[in-house]
């Protein structure tokens, strides 16, 4: 079983979280108007073996969205942060 | 008027630990910058305990402030108590950006005790139950089987558990089942 480390909760089962979204990804500019970082953004996803940039929102917790590192192989958490923190 | 009843009628079970659902209790939602004075004034006017820190269950006398989250407290009160206290806690907040709701008639709230409520929760839940994972006064917001819920220890012989009314005759299942007397772990 997958074991999250939330900043506010602390050491939790992975069946209390919901996965958001790949945190890899940023948005261009509103201002872009090329068609090719619009499409990254939306649809293109690196697939990668290892350790990946995710979100994921502590649903039946505290209720905060986190950012965290886990590895696609293993199954490994890395590091775990709020996803407020992260972007500040 | 209608006579508020809580969902379960205030079933009562016992086993490895007197089960209660009690109720109807007053709880109302509030959310905003949990650091504001106002808002704290409003939590802590009415229930007359301190505001919680993170993590923590603040009660006293039937009334208390739960932490929820970052930006939300629940506020414990007589279920007779709410609309006046609501009305108190929104007067307090004019000005400010804060949310407070009554959430009393979406819940439903029961006692457990004796020896064994650490693991009649445990059972259930995917939390840490032990005494380092879930010290006294602190509130666990988690999962107990396929549902939301929320509970804390008041002393290590009596718990309280709150969850959605809508799920209250799933959970008081649960619980039945996890005190089911022939069903002692003695893990704690
Ligand atoms: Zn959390």
């Amino acid at each position: 079983m997958i074991r999250i480390n939330c900043p506010i909760c602390g050491l939790r089962s992975e069946t209390e979280f919901t996965y958001g979204e790949d945190a890899s990804v940023t948005r261009p500019a509103m201002d872009e108007s090329a068609a090719q970082p619009w499409l990254d953004y939306v649809f293109n996803r690196d697939n990668p073996r290892g350790w990946h940039r995710e979100y994921w929102h502590h649903a039946q917790g505290c209720r905060q969205w986190l950012v965290l590192e886990r590895n696609t192989l293993t199954h490994e958490i890395g590091t775990c942060r709020l996803a407020r923190e992260d972007a500040a | 008027m209608s006579e508020p009843v809580s969902p379960l009628m205030n079933a009562r079970y016992e086993g490895l630990v007197t089960i209660e659902e009690i109720g109807p209790m007053g709880m109302i939602t509030l959310r905003g910058d949990l650091a504001a004075t106002d808002l704290r004034r409003a939590a802590t006017a009415p229930t007359g305990v301190e505001m919680p820190q993170m993590r923590e269950a603040s009660t006293a006398d039937g009334k208390g402030i739960l932490w929820m989250s970052p930006d939300e407290v629940l506020v414990l009160c007589a279920y007779a108590d709410v609309p006046g206290t609501v009305q108190s806690m929104t007067d307090a907040l004019v000005g400010t950006h804060a949310l407070v709701a009554n959430v009393s008639d979406a819940r439903a709230v029961f006692r457990l005790t004796g020896a064994n409520v650490r693991e009649v929760l445990a059972k259930l839940s995917p939390a840490d139950l032990s005494p380092e994972g879930l010290p006294l006064g602190e509130v666990k917001r988690t999962r107990m089987a396929q549902v939301p819920a929320a509970f804390w220890l008041e002393s290590e012989e009596e718990a309280t558990v709150i969850c959605f009314r809508s799920v209250a005759d799933y959970v008081m299942g649960l619980l039945k089942t996890a005190a089911h007397p022939a069903s002692a772990v003695g893990f704690f």
